[in-house]
């Protein structure tokens, strides 16, 4: 870390540093562009992964919140401010990053924070009429304001971006999302194969596709903002209903980031339950996605029997947790209450069964010469353009980088354990699918090392009944089911998150559908699709 | 639950007693109760899921629950070939006109089942900006089923109820001239360029 601040400091000597859990440096936007291009190919930097950008309000000041990481694994974060709340600018690096482009979008939707040099600067999740940026701290949220819309939604076939002139000045200009002579095809939002409620704008040239403007927002429910309103033991619960699949490993990564602001301990006990359940969603995660991806492929057959793995995971939830999705069970310590009974005779009829279910899953359908022809080749992202779409977990796995945060940063147990990260090179779907059948294997291997030495004691340290987090910012992340999930909390001393920002891997997996289906035919877009398992829930928040 | 529990159900009984309190014409009365008989054991549902409840949809339609025990089981894409909407899951503020135009062309007969707490009322999402707080205020609802996701077992009771309801109704003079109280309801709830009823 500290030779990055060297580094950093050499070429930009007004830059300020600070050590939180990560360095963070701040720089003027004037700067900032130069900066971006320096972490990235500066080959002593070489910060190639943008985590995410988190769009902050700090009242007498705007601004944005980058956090890198670097093929080593280091994250740095990066801050740059405006004190301009009428006409609040930054510069653009959609040019470095592919994924900025969408993401300074997601901050422009939110705070009206304009981004210089970002050739698509639409609202994301709200409509182009929509007054007001909601998570500005001085949004009203009078709902006379944006009333339910008793009309449909206004359409737009233009886009803006914002051009720096060379004395200074900064221009909005009016560019087309398509050709005028394009032929538009819409897919979703009520669509069976865009898995919930998204919807493509396709460009078509015969059956070809031109190109492809994913909008989404469909399921936007705002629940960054809400978060806000609520406690942090409050907060929790919604973990449950972004990806839905992923409820454990999400509630891991927020209790995570709470404990570690409070300097909360927590017990052996729960760590390990914590760590079961994580591994017994993705197996039921990977389950369900092989079950609907097959079904999206026409092979229906598959989703029964996938879906009777999941079920029996289900009911070892149910039994624990007493619910059957939405379980809420890790709580601000530990979890919420201890296993059942009959949890380790559960869990081991389960690691008897998956053997045999994955053998057949793999005689059924992997070796098909359907399946095959219709996944191997489609949709192919190559490792460079994986890590500059921030196409983390499963996908980005199967394009041959090594992104599983258990081994990049090792949170919780995972460091004991004895796992393989799977990679497969080829970047194809076949390749997304393989890597989710395998993984499912090493979930296994991970709960049988756990599932007979759980260790005696609590499982919930003793916290405070209202639990105070001290004033300063964190970051963490957690490997979910479907990608990096992470985690920017900052807090002002109070019991409520000042902000809370979800990093979440299915709004990198659907932004990349554009670049991953242009020049294939429409029939591979619902395969591609399909193999990036992205929920919609989860992109939209 | 308990059995009597599955008995008692005031809002049957009221239709029941409108029914017999106007009195049935003895054909038009037989004809009524074998075409509801029809009808109400093959409702066809249209695959609409926003969230997290419609997985527990998929997993009615899966071995396990097997919504083809009741005829169910249809699921069609399309909502011109459907009878009811299942509302599963969170309605925004984006998706509230996209609903409606479903509603809209759903042929009649047709039913709305509010299939979990954000359908019905906004649910955990009660303080968000972008959230509709229930979906009865964009399309008729018949049946309200609470739960956040309700369990498959009750989307089953839920079904049933409605099931039950057709069964109960007068369908010639009834829910085949329906127009007439759709009309009321979209001319009370307009919503300009997806209302089709003029």
């Amino acid at each position: 870390m500290a030779d990055f601040q060297q580094t950093i400091a050499k070429l930009f000597p007004e830059a300020t540093f600070e050590q939180a859990d990560t360095l963070m440096v701040n720089i003027a936007d004037a700067q900032w562009h130069s900066l971006a291009k320096q972490l990235k190919e500066n080959p002593q930097l070489g910060f190639d992964y943008l985590i995410t950008i988190v769009g902050m309000d700090w009242k007498e000041s705007m601004g944005c919140v980058y956090y890198l990481q670097n093929k080593h694994n280091d994250v740095i974060s990066v801050k740059v401010t405006t004190t301009d709340r009428e006409n609040p600018m930054l510069h653009s690096v959609a040019d470095l990053w592919a994924i900025a482009g969408i993401y300074e979008r997601e901050v422009y939707d939110f705070f009206g924070i304009v981004f210089i040099g970002n050739p698509d600067m639409r609202r994301l999740f709200l409509s182009i009429d929509w007054k007001g940026f909601p998570l500005r701290k001085d949004y009203d949220e009078n709902p006379d304001i944006n009333p339910v819309p008793t009309d449909n939604e206004r359409q737009s076939d233009f886009t803006y971006t914002y051009v720096e002139t060379p004395d200074g000045k900064v221009e909005k200009k009016e560019v087309r999302v398509f050709e005028p002579e394009d032929f538009v095809v819409n897919i979703g939002p009520q669509h069976p194969a865009t898995h919930g409620v998204l919807r493509f704008r396709t460009a078509v040239d015969g059956e070809t596709i031109k190109k492809i403007d994913v909008y989404m927002g469909y399921i936007h429910r705002g629940v960054e903002k809400i978060c806000e309103k609520d406690t942090y033991p409050q907060t929790l619960h919604f973990m449950d209903r972004l990806d839905y699949f992923s409820a454990h490993p999400y509630h891991h990564g927020l209790c995570m980031t709470i404990e570690e602001a409070a300097g909360i301990e927590v017990p052996r006990r729960a760590q390990v339950i914590r760590v079961i359940m994580d591994e017994l969603s993705r197996i039921a995660s990977h389950c369900l996605f092989m079950g609907t991806f097959c079904m999206d492929l026409g092979a229906t057959t598959m989703l029964f029997y996938t879906l009777r793995v999941r079920e029996q995971i289900l009911d070892i939830m149910d039994r624990t947790c007493g619910a059957r999705m939405t379980f809420n069970y890790e709580c601000i310590g530990g979890v919420m209450q201890d296993i059942h009974a009959d949890f380790v005779k559960d869990v081991h009829a389960l690691l008897d069964v998956l053997p045999a279910n994955i053998k057949e899953y793999n005689k059924v359908f992997t070796g098909n010469v359907i399946a095959k022809n219709r996944m191997e080749g489609v949709g192919v992202l190559t490792r460079e353009n994986a890590i500059n779409w921030s196409v983390t977990g499963p996908s980005g796995r199967a394009s041959g980088w090594s992104c599983d945060v258990r081994k990049t940063h090792p949170y919780s147990i995972y460091s004991e354990l004895e796992f393989d990260e799977v990679i497969h090179t080829e970047g194809d779907s076949m390749a997304r699918f393989k890597v989710r059948l395998e993984e499912i294997e090493q979930s296994a291997r991970i709960i049988a090392q756990l599932i007979d030495n759980i260790p005696d004691g609590d499982y919930c340290a003793k916290v405070p009944k209202v639990i105070k987090l001290p004033v300063g910012h964190w970051f963490r992340m957690v490997e979910g089911c479907r990608g990096v999930f992470g985690v920017y909390l900052e807090s002002d001393g109070s019991t409520m998150p000042y902000r809370l920002k979800l990093v979440t891997p299915s709004l990198p997996a659907a932004a990349v559908v554009n670049h991953l289906t242009a020049g294939s035919k429409i029939a591979d877009l619902i395969t591609i699709g399909g193999s990036l398992d992205y929920i919609v829930p989860d992109m939209d928040r | 639950m308990p059995y009597d529990a599955w008995k008692d159900n005031e809002y049957i009984e009221s239709l029941v007693k409108e029914l017999k309190d106007n009195g049935t014409n003895v054909i038009v009365g037989s004809l009524d109760k074998l075409i509801n008989w029809g009808r109400s054991n093959s409702i066809w549902p249209l695959t609409f899921a926003t969230s997290c409840c419609g997985i527990e949809f998929v997993s009615l339609g899966a071995a396990r629950y097997d919504m083809a025990r009741f005829g169910w089981e249809v699921a069609r894409s399309s909502p011109r070939q459907a009878d009811f909407i299942m509302v599963a899951g969170t309605i925004v503020h984006r998706m509230a006109p996209v609903l409606r135009r479903l509603y809209d062309q759903l042929a009649e007969p047709k039913y709305v089942i509010a299939c979990g707490a954000c359908a019905v009322s906004g649910g955990p999402f009660k303080k968000s900006y972008h959230v509709v707080m229930g979906c009865d205020q964009i399309v008729p609802v018949d049946v309200y089923l609470p739960g956040c996701p309700p369990r498959p077992e009750a989307m089953i009771y839920s079904i049933m109820q409605l099931s039950r309801k057709i069964k109960v109704e007068r369908f010639f003079g009834g829910v085949n001239r329906r127009e007439k109280m759709q009309k009321e309801f979209l001319e009370s709830h307009p919503i300009e360029g997806v209302n089709d009823v003029k």
